[in-house]
């Protein structure tokens, strides 16, 4: 009787190996990084520029102003920039289109590789809500300074930096200066 | 010269908002593949555990300069018709500081955060958010701080003018000091090894 509870009850845990997809160990970085600058490379040989992110944040947090209030929007130097001349949507933009692609690129990776999980990433030592709210924090800081450096991490140190932008080097070198810098006092969020 | 396709009228901006979403796809999909999508290992950049940050980006300039250099030196790349953004020296510098702590206090920089949020991750979606936020307080404060945003400007410069080196040499030194930047990263893996999130499970 113990004997058949027993194979009754392996049975079930091989159905459960089954159903819980392991998540896929990450690609090589080298390779993917080669990958990656192929990508960018294509980018400079089809479209004559690079690729980014920030930029197409930009373009919403304008679309937003502008339908909430076109005077205020058109009256900024910096919304006005993303919004031209008014005649053609904000976002009818490049980087736009290219975010979306992301967002289809990441998610068909994702799932590809049994990654796609609801989820909050965080280190043992942080509540959720905490992790959540720092989540937030830096997103700000990233995107003001991103705002303030004309790039972030995709337009400015990736492009950038394989166009050997003296500006880009000089962005990559103090972004790494400052994760590094400030990586003491966030150790209780990751380790 | 035949590249960039774009600027030489090959195809009109509709099409080339298609081509947007194939590259922004090809993007995506590279840096989920890298592990970009996960916010621990990004952060495990900052205390050396987990160099995949660093190992990827490097890759990618290396490859896209290399590929930049040689289609240039053939004749087939205008080199002056890829876009460039200007330098500004101070902005960019404090701008790269604010975006480097917002980095490890965030645990992403905004391509990856749409990517984690892909793949189904809240605190992405809350720094995505966050991102936003950060944008607006730019653009409302924006003409309090336009003087500094456009101070020290150098107009369109290479790393080959600022060093007085020529191209050849700037981009023989790059993969020089990236190949050095990997033999240190293997290094610091294997000693903060026990602290890398990739080795655990």
């Amino acid at each position: 009787m113990t004997s058949l509870a027993k194979k009754i009850s392996e049975l079930f845990t091989k159905d459960i190996e089954v159903v819980e997809v392991k998540p896929k160990p990450y690609s090589n970085p080298y390779l993917t990084g080669i990958g990656l600058g192929l990508v960018l490379l294509l980018s400079f040989v089809i479209m004559g520029r690079g690729l980014g992110a920030s930029g197409a944040m930009s373009s919403l947090v304008a679309f937003g102003v502008q339908t909430i209030s076109p005077e205020h929007a058109t009256s900024n130097e910096f919304y006005k920039e993303y919004i031209g001349d008014g005649t053609t949507n904000p976002l009818k933009d490049w980087l736009v289109f290219e975010v979306l692609g992301v967002l289809v690129g990441g998610f068909v990776s994702g799932a590809l590789a049994g990654r796609i999980k609801k989820r909050v990433e965080k280190g043992p030592n942080i509540s959720k809500s905490k992790r959540l709210l720092f989540a937030f924090l830096g997103g700000s800081m990233m995107g003001f300074g991103a705002k303030l450096a004309r790039g972030c991490t995709s337009g400015q140190a990736l492009t950038g930096g394989a166009l050997l932008n003296l500006g880009s080097w000089i962005f990559m070198i103090m972004v790494f200066a400052g994760g590094y810098a400030f990586a003491y006092f966030m150790r209780r969020q990751w380790l | 010269m035949n590249a960039p396709f774009f600027k030489f009228g090959y195809f009109n901006t509709e099409i080339s908002l298609v081509i947007a979403f194939i590259i922004g796809i090809a993007f995506g999909f590279s840096l989920e593949r890298g592990g970009f999508g996960s916010a621990r290992i990004l952060a495990a950049q900052f205390y050396l555990s987990n160099m995949r940050v660093l190992k990827v980006m490097f890759s990618a300039i290396v490859t896209a300069m290399l590929g930049v250099y040689y289609l240039g030196v053939i004749g087939f790349l205008d080199l002056k018709l890829i876009y460039m953004t200007e330098t500004y020296v101070l902005p960019q510098a404090l701008g790269g500081l604010i975006l480097g702590i917002g980095f490890v206090i965030g645990g992403y920089c905004p391509g990856t955060s749409v990517v984690s949020f892909a793949t189904g991750s809240l605190d992405a979606l809350m720094y995505i958010l966050g991102a936003l936020f950060g944008i607006f307080v730019f653009g409302e404060v924006y003409p309090l701080i336009a003087n500094f945003y456009n101070s020290t400007n150098m107009g369109v410069v290479r790393l080959p003018e600022a060093l007085h080196l020529s191209y050849g040499l700037v981009v023989f030194l790059v993969v020089v000091m990236a190949v050095g930047a990997f033999a240190l990263a293997e290094w610091a893996e294997k000693k903060f090894a026990f602290r890398n999130p990739e080795n655990e499970k």
